[in-house]
């Protein structure tokens, strides 16, 4: 996994709340047997006025200009700036795998949905969630080239101009992703301790070892 | 020793170790695997030269992208077709059983779950779908998880969570005629909308709860995710066990006697701690259609669209706009003057027998609307189907003029070719009615079994509890 250390880079707002999943990645794309490649379809019935189709070749694509996605001045942007309930709906982890994929690394909420939120962190995608005023008085300041720095390790937030804001995360997760940490194999460390529960299951629960 | 609510007791019972900040690492007992968010977990494990940790706590069957069309000509979509075939080619290799497309217990992975008693009471269940809440109906904590889960459950039959909080959710009383599992979940989810559960385990519970059906339980808990938990539970019961007992992967003879005896402690001891209560009266829940583009957009039928300019918060009057753009209506339109054109009676909230059976006694003896181009029946399962034929409830649909299909998920997520056209209107059984969730610019209206039959009949909306 990418570790996730610090950023500086400009902000694409998407005022919308509870976007879900399937608005993120449409199902046709679910179909692919890779992780890989979605990049050019996220959002993609906001963002094409066509109906997308997995393998298609997107350069030539009508856009619907008024979705922020295709908005020149927000081009580049590595941070999404949303509001409440993101990510809702569908577990795939098509959604991160498409937002990572297009060039996100960080996306900001008052909420996330749970689901969303765990795999966010598997895909090297800070998910951060602040106050829905603090959202709210981000969104006013977004603008054309407008920038924000992320520091994973301060927890912090930095606008050009105007206060820090800190976020907070749990520190598994943020040692995982600082340092872009194989989930798996840290499991399996505790591969001793994962036996001895199995060995001390099977008294209490037999039928499910028979 | 302290109280405990249902959810901390099957926490408890499952964790392997706990970290300083809370994390743990939690056994999984039950692992599901379905076609769509598997293939890149498989694809993980050979990458790393890992092997599946215990193969047999794992079930595969292919779900979502089948055809419900005559089985014997294959899928006929040649991406579908490589996922289908890419899970056969993975269980085969990992040695992890599957119900294939051509045997009779394949279906929707959370319709055949319980139906074989491979979820069980007292289990953690997990499984590449937000709908695995559906499996805490039988006491057992069942979450959604993504594919790099999926592939850490494959190789270490463990996953690293923190707990949640507890949130208890009483429906009181009883619920009155033609009022359903279905429609008291979305009335909670109208309640407390799709983000009032985010971050805790709901158990659900209360008279109009424990009066249901195992199946009725299923759908509730299946909505869980709907109102933003990972997680939804209800109490073993005398209902559970009956259910459980003499299914194919239930334990036997000695085993189920000891099972029985542990699984009866699975319920929420009377003075545990809930992190937040709701309390609802079952008798005021009537028949819920859902209007716009989020399950928790949701009235009564007697109701109208809601009037956005009633909203005070400037987001949610937004989002209200864009759904009656979305969903074609205006407001304060009578929810029964709303038209259908397709009628999708299916997936895995709405498609076990009982469901089937509430639906034919509607379309019994009458005739589909003119204006409704299709109304499709998708049994859950294999079983499912085989046992609604036994009963001649392929017949009262046919007669009907409802197709019978072969099992799957059909038309929920339009995945196979099953869809909506642009601008097409749904009365759905299913559990999400987000844009184009059914088909491309498709109108998705979440009801009852029995709202769904009567509307394919009439042609709009109309309220069962009048229905004769
Ligand atoms: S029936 Fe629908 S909701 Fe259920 S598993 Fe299939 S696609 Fe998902």
């Amino acid at each position: 996994m990418k570790a996730f250390t610090k950023i500086t880079t400009k902000v694409m707002p998407l005022d919308r709340a509870n976007v879900d999943t399937d608005a993120i990645i449409p199902k046709q794309f679910l179909k692919s047997i890779r992780r890989a490649g979605f990049g050019p379809y996220l959002f993609d019935e906001w963002r094409y006025q066509d109906m997308g189709e997995p393998e298609m070749d997107c350069t030539n694509r009508p856009l619907k200009t008024e979705f922020v996605l295709n908005n020149a001045d927000y081009q580049g942007a590595e941070i999404l700036l949303t509001r409440e309930n993101f990510g809702c709906g569908s577990s795939r982890e098509h959604a991160p795998w498409a937002l990572e994929d297009y060039g996100f690394r960080a996306i900001i909420a008052p909420s996330f949905a749970d689901i969303f939120y765990n795999n966010c962190f598997k895909n090297g995608i800070l998910p951060i969630v602040l106050s829905a005023e603090q959202v709210d008085s981000l969104f006013k300041q977004v603008t054309a080239g407008y920038q924000l720095s992320i520091d994973l390790e301060q927890q912090s937030i930095t606008p050009e101009k105007g206060e820090v804001l800190n976020f907070s995360i749990d520190e598994t997760r943020k040692y995982r992703l600082y340092n872009g940490l194989d989930d798996i194999a840290l499991t399996l460390l505790q591969s001793d301790a994962i036996k001895a529960y199995e060995v001390e299951r099977q008294e209490r629960a037999p039928w499910l070892f028979a | 020793m302290s109280a405990k609510t249902l959810y901390d007791k099957l926490w408890d019972d499952h964790v392997v170790l706990t970290e300083d900040d809370g994390t743990s690492l939690i056994y999984i007992d039950r692992q599901l695997i379905h076609e769509v968010t598997s293939p890149q977990a498989f694809e993980g494990l050979r990458l790393a030269n890992r092997k599946p940790w215990r193969i047999d706590c794992n079930l595969a069957v292919a779900d979502h992208n089948v055809p419900t069309t005559e089985r014997s000509v294959g899928i006929t979509d040649p991406v579908a077709k490589l996922q289908v075939e890419t899970l056969d080619k993975n269980c085969a290799e990992f040695g992890i059983t599957e119900f294939d497309m051509g045997d009779i217990r394949q279906g929707i992975v959370h319709v055949m779950g319980p139906e074989q008693g491979a979820t069980l009471p007292g289990m953690t269940v997990v499984c590449g779908d937000s709908h695995t809440s559906t499996h805490g109906a039988s006491g057992a904590l069942a979450f959604g998880i993504g594919t790099s889960e999926v592939e850490h459950a494959l190789a270490t039959q463990c996953l690293t969570q923190k707990k949640s909080k507890n949130f208890l959710i009483k429906v009181n009383g009883s619920v009155g005629k033609g009022v359903t599992a279905k429609d008291i979940v979305l009335a909670i989810i109208g309640e407390i909308g799709t983000a009032g559960g985010t971050g805790y385990a709901i158990e659900f519970a209360g008279e109009a709860i424990a009066a249901l059906s195992m199946e009725g339980r299923m759908t509730v808990c299946n909505m869980a995710i709907e109102a933003g938990a990972r997680t939804g539970l209800i109490a073993v019961d005398d209902t559970t066990l009956d259910y459980y007992r003499g299914r194919p992967y239930a334990p036997k003879g000695d085993h189920w006697l000891i099972a029985e005896r542990a699984w009866q402690k699975l319920h929420s001891d009377d003075e545990a701690v809930f992190d937040k209560t709701l309390e609802l009266d079952a008798s005021t829940i009537k028949p819920q259609v859902t209007w716009g583009t989020s399950p928790e957009m949701v009235v009564s039928i007697d109701d109208t669209v809601p009037n956005p300019l009633d909203e005070f918060d400037a987001v949610k009057q937004q989002s209200m706009q864009n759904a009656l753009k979305y969903m074609g209506l205006t407001a304060e339109q009578p929810i029964s003057s709303i038209q259908i054109d397709k009628v999708f009676i299916g997936s895995c909230t709405n498609s076990r027998i009982e469901d089937l059976r509430a639906a034919a006694a509607i379309v019994e003896g009458k005739q589909r609307a003119e204006n409704v181009s299709l109304a499709m029946v998708v049994a859950g399962s294999g079983l499912v189907k085989q046992q609604a034929e036994s009963e001649g409830l392929d017949k009262i649909f046919i007669a009907a003029g409802f197709e019978w299909r072969e099992p799957g998920c059909s038309m929920c997520l339009a995945m196979n070719a099953d869809k909506l056209e642009a601008g097409e209107r749904c009365a759905s059984t299913s559990n999400r009615n987000f844009e184009g969730r059914q088909g491309y610019g498709g109108r998705t209206h979440l009801v009852s079994p029995e709202m769904a039959a009567a509307a394919g009949i009439v042609g709009h909306f109309v309220d069962v509890r009048e229905w004769n």
